[in-house]
């Protein structure tokens, strides 16, 4: 198999190509040459396949809109006529070709000035001679080589500057913090006689100093710990907002009344060093953030008709009023209107309604749903929504809490570290007050500013967000971190067989039987077209050459038995011996078998040969001495003897219904093991969502389940246990992240209690410890939780 | 000794100055990309010379 020259998506035919480069489709072998024109080849010799997909032309009248005048104030920045300038969020924006090629548009066309990338916003800043080059068309323009702007997120409003106050916040408290501690030398020294006469000049200084730090570093923190004491809520800003308090009101009053010159160093330190963290933290989630939008896209495709033809489209490019055929148990990708008289919507997924709704023509059908029975014609009246489909996957419906949730504990923790803290403060404070009170402010504001839980809370999303992001980056697509917990705890693997650990391709199928007339094939070939079972497609491709579909009036597909049709003139039955009512005709060797009666005469049976994916038996083997495994199959136990012999089940189950496999599930957990189900999605649905992680293998054509808490890209399968291993890493990272912060906590109070603290320490070894934390977590998970590349 | 009043006062204005350029940075949008500029200064230049003297013949018109 090759691969797309422009992005690198494997190539289903080798027919695509131009000067020798191979292409996936028209689209992308369109944008290659495009650029070819234009001397742009460049493009593609900095990043190996830089391209996005792009399918088909664009058509320029599809941003037509943009050309009036009200529209497009909302999106110009600045426009005299002459010259205009935008900026376009493109989230397709991911390596540097990008950049030079959006860098370089002017060569594209002369109606572009300028041009300029901002690579972490994915932001393209553009100015343009709308006389020469409108924005529809300059829209287009950037649509046709990939890089449609999404224009949802682009109003001139947007705010840019969310980073540029952290950083003018430490800027200030940084500036504050060296300085004081320069003029806080002489104090840490040691004062001699000849010093004295200086000392409330540095102390007044300090404080002019202090002040801005406190009032516009700090104020993020003072305002949270406002709103939570309101909201009558305990939360991690009150404590450190109470310690900032306490340090400016002490130090002000040492200073004015000159008898000493407080603790200011401590105060603008503690400021800095939390604020340092803070960023560091962002930056993180930055990182994290673009990752994932950047992956968000679903590998869901669905089949869109146009101009008679059928061609397979990955959703995000379908477009309004597109013509879309969906089949048995595929889900509706987006709001459209019912071509075909009727349709039987499961919406079980967005409502929990487990009853179908009955659909006629004319009637809209809203996104979310499955489609039950015979294959549909939908025209679109709406965009792909990738964030409601994302949305309908972490719906609250399908996140199962049965076992405790590691996130919450964390927030648990954090509550009563609060508490504690407060509870210790006092007795150390009445302790002090009772023995030595001089000491009882030292200890106090020591105390108030050693306790801090920020290294609690932060270990736990670095550690999940950098694995998860591994993971995906490796083609494994969790719902959310909390699914990582789960897959920690997993003691048993449950494999669904066809479709999951075997390939879907319909290479090795063979037909026994009496010979089919023409009007068979196409009675056939008519009611396959409408199931999504791997026997049915590849049933489907074997009849490719011959077929000419015909309308169906009725269609049935009883999951694990078989698919009923009905047409003018035909009658198709396919499926297992026992739903034609016949008794199966094994040969050992036969692999799955489909039966088919036509008009209520038995023809013969399709076999398929089944190939295991690559790499199988060695991922068994590796997981064999840590899980227990089962095998699950709605096929006969023909192959029980290969499996027994080639691979090491624990239990082989043939003949399950998804009745069947879901029970089997349920024993399982009832013996309390953790299950993992690994499954295509079909007739397992039931079994991915009662296990406690579900996870769906993802061909390159995908069946979108929501029912699932993670996908696993079929190329990926062979990693599974790496992933098992970097997510229990992942958590014991967790736990080690938390002792560490615990021992930082315990050392702290312990000087801060008994009054040996010198708040300088103090202000020192609190944001350390949160700093270290985030670095431990990091690092260590980096380093351990890693996957490696084959 | 007295000079160190003066001294403390110069050393502040000098600090005040960096921190002054290091919120000018900020606000002049420096620290917004810290990806692009590495990738930019590795681009051919070629085309970019081009241009130029595209428009410097433009503007000597």
């Amino acid at each position: 198999m090759k691969n797309c020259y422009h992005c690198g998506d494997e190539c289903s035919n080798t027919q695509i190509k131009s000067e020798e480069k191979l292409f996936c489709c028209s689209g992308c072998k369109t944008v290659y040459e495009l650029l070819a024109d234009h001397a742009m080849s460049d493009y593609y010799s900095m990043e190996d396949t830089p391209g996005i997909r792009v399918n088909g032309s664009v058509d320029d009248s599809k941003f037509s809109h943009l050309n009036d005048p009200k529209i497009q104030a909302k999106y110009l920045q600045f426009n005299d006529g002459k010259t205009a300038k935008i900026s376009f969020f493109i989230p397709q924006i991911h390596c540097s070709s990008c950049i030079w090629l959006l860098e370089n548009l002017q060569q594209l066309h002369s109606g572009v000035s300028h041009s300029h990338v901002l690579f972490s916003k994915r932001t393209l800043d553009l100015t343009f001679n709308p006389e020469e080059l409108s924005l529809g068309q300059l829209v287009a323009l950037l649509a046709s080589i990939g890089y449609e702007p999404d224009l949802s997120e682009n109003t001139n409003k947007r705010k840019r500057s969310s980073n540029k106050r952290l950083l003018l916040q430490i800027g200030v408290a940084g500036f504050a913090f060296g300085n004081i501690m320069l003029l806080s030398f002489p104090e840490y020294l040691g004062i001699d006689q000849s010093f004295q006469e200086f000392r409330a000049f540095f102390a007044t200084i300090s404080l002019v100093l202090a002040i801005p730090a406190f009032f516009f570093s700090g104020y993020d923190y003072l305002k949270q710990a406002y709103l939570g004491i309101r909201q009558r809520y305990i939360n991690m800003d009150l404590p450190i907002a109470i310690g900032m308090v306490v340090l400016l009101v002490r130090s002000t009053y040492e200073i004015v009344s000159e008898t000493g010159t407080g603790y200011l160093d401590s105060l603008a330190g503690l400021i800095f060093f939390l604020l340092l963290g803070k960023w560091f933290q962002r930056k993180s989630y930055d990182a994290l953030s673009f990752e994932r939008d950047y992956k968000s896209y679903f590998p869901i495709a669905v089949n869109r008709e146009s101009n008679g033809k059928t061609e397979v489209v990955p959703i995000e490019e379908l477009n309004i009023s597109d013509q879309i055929v969906l089949r048995n148990q595929e889900l509706i990708p987006a709001d459209g209107i019912l071509l075909s008289d009727e349709a039987l919507i499961d919406y079980s997924f967005v409502t929990g309604e487990a009853d179908p709704i009955f659909k006629k023509k004319g009637e809209v059908i809203y996104a979310g749903g499955r489609l039950m029975g015979s294959t549909i014609h939908l025209t679109l009246s709406q965009k792909v929504d990738n964030s409601y489909l994302t949305q309908l996957w972490n719906d609250q419906a399908f996140t199962e809490s049965k076992r405790g949730d590691l996130n919450s504990i964390s927030n648990t923790v954090s509550k009563y570290f609060s508490i504690a803290i407060f509870i210790i403060t006092l007795i150390t404070g009445i302790y002090w007050q009772l023995t030595d009170p001089t000491v009882t402010w030292h200890a106090i504001t020591s105390v108030l500013i050693v306790a801090c839980p920020c290294a609690l809370a932060l270990s736990l999303p670095f550690t999940l967000g950098n694995i998860t992001r591994l993971h995906g980056h490796f083609g494994l697509y969790l719902k959310n971190a909390d699914v990582l917990e789960k897959f920690a705890l997993v003691d048993t693997l449950v494999f669904d067989k066809t479709g999951t650990i075997t390939t879907r391709t319909g290479k090795n199928l063979a037909y026994h039987g009496e010979t089919l007339s023409l009007q068979e094939i196409n009675a056939l070939a008519s009611a396959v077209q409408h199931s999504l079972h791997p026997l049915s497609i590849a049933i489907k491709d074997h009849l490719a050459s011959v077929q000419n579909e015909q309308l169906t009036s009725e269609f049935q597909e009883e999951l694990g038995m078989g698919i009923y049709a009905k047409g003018e003139g035909f009658e198709v039955k396919l499926g297992k011996a026992i739903y034609l009512g016949k008794v199966s005709t094994q040969d050992k060797d036969a692999g799955s078998e489909a039966h088919v009666a036509i008009n209520g005469v038995y023809k013969g049976y399709f076999s398929l040969q089944q190939e295991f994916r690559p790499g199988l038996q060695d991922l068994l083997q590796r997981l064999r001495p840590n899980y227990e495994m089962h095998l699950l199959s709605g096929d006969n136990n023909h192959q029980k003897s290969e499996f027994k012999n080639n691979f090491s089940f624990e239990s082989l189950n043939f003949n399950q219904s998804p009745k069947d496999k879901l029970e089997f599930i349920k024993q399982l957990q009832n013996k309390g093991k953790t299950v993992l189900m690994l499954g295509d999605g079909l007739n397992d649905a039931g079994a991915l969502k009662q296990s406690d992680v579900g996870l769906s293998i993802a061909d390159h054509l995908h069946q979108f389940s929501p029912a699932c808490s993670a996908i696993l890209s079929a190329q990926s399968l062979d990693r599974l246990d790496q992933f098992l291993k970097s997510s229990k890493t992942g958590i014991r990272i967790v736990w080690a992240s938390f002792a560490l912060s615990f021992c930082y906590n315990v050392v702290g109070l312990y000087f801060a209690t008994t009054g040996q603290l010198f708040p300088i320490t103090a202000a020192i070894l609190m944001p350390l410890s949160s700093i270290s934390v985030v670095f431990f977590a990091s690092f260590m998970s980096r380093k351990y939780a890693r996957i490696r590349k084959n | 000794m007295s000079v160190i009043y003066l001294l403390i006062m110069i050393s502040l204005v000098v600090a005040l100055c960096f921190l002054g350029a290091f919120l000018w940075a900020i606000r002049s949008g420096q620290y917004e990309d810290d990806y692009g500029p590495s990738i930019r200064i590795l681009f051919d230049d070629k085309q970019k010379k081009k241009d130029e003297t595209l428009q410097s013949n433009k503007q000597a018109n």
